[in-house]
């Protein structure tokens, strides 16, 4: 008999698969990423607030300090953070509202609007960044 | 076997959690209401890219605009401290930093929400 027969015995015992063990299907991929961008979305409300905050300052009150920070490139990537977030936040929102009603349970249509989700929150941020870069914005002056 | 619980206890229909299905249905609600108002923020958004002071000032200075603004900057930060809410309390395990952490989130959602509204406020109203 083993002086201690707990230690070999806990050293095999089996474990329950968890996130370490199973291969990632896309839906536990949108499952993350909708809290991910939830939380950059959250962090990202400061910048909502210095936009609106600079835009109060009037004239020559940090407006161009704001917008120079955007425009460069550290500025256009947090942003491209930001926009793709609220994108991937908004169909994938949609998507657990439709999962609330009953709708989009089986699995081979959970994985096909996940790939589509992903997809769609990547073009419709890049298409936002082309409308911008190419001098299609600011219709509203 | 008679329930344990105590009849105001089963009134309230609340177990160890201390709370319902209101958490889960404010989180909804506001949810319903964002999609439009994450369609208008975005054409807002792009459409004051690149612009000079004075659009979104005037933008803004638009009674509709003002309102719509606010009404996003209100329910999405509502939402936030609700979703960051569930964050917490499915990472966090010890009370008393899980309390810390909700008052920092609430915190943070009042500063943030409050420097949106004042600064609408002084652009529509001032």
């Amino acid at each position: 008999m083993a002086e201690n027969p707990q230690v070999p015995a806990q050293a095999t015992r089996p474990l329950s698969p968890h996130l370490t063990i199973y291969r990632w299907p896309v839906t536990m991929m949108t499952s993350i990423t909708h809290r991910a961008t939830g939380m950059a979305l959250t962090v990202g409300a400061l910048i909502l607030a210095w936009w609106l905050v600079a835009i109060s300052n009037g004239l020559d009150g940090g407006y161009q300090t704001f917008m120079a920070l955007a425009a460069s490139p550290l500025g256009m990537l947090v942003l491209f953070g930001v926009t793709w977030s609220l994108a991937y936040h908004f169909f994938n929102g949609l998507r657990h509202l439709a999962w609330d009603l009953g709708y989009g349970f089986d699995k081979k249509i959970a994985e096909r609007n996940s790939v589509i989700i992903f997809a769609l929150s990547f073009l419709t941020a890049l298409i936002i960044f082309a409308i911008v870069w190419t001098g299609h914005g600011g219709y509203l002056q | 076997m008679k329930s344990l619980q105590t009849p105001l206890h089963r009134v309230k229909g609340l177990g160890s959690s201390h709370s319902g299905t209101g958490h889960f249905w404010r989180e909804r609600i506001t949810a319903v209401a964002l999609a439009p108002l994450s369609l208008w923020f975005g054409y807002v958004a792009i459409g004051l890219s690149g612009t000079t002071t004075s659009a979104p000032l005037q933008f803004f200075a638009q009674p509709v605009n003002a309102i719509l603004m606010a009404s996003f900057v209100i329910i999405s930060l509502y939402h936030a401290a609700l979703g960051v809410q569930v964050v917490i309390d499915d990472y966090i395990h010890s009370a008393g930093m899980k309390i810390f952490l909700f008052l920092t989130v609430r915190l943070f959602v009042l500063a943030t929400g409050s420097a949106c509204l004042i600064a609408l406020l002084r652009i529509s109203v001032f």
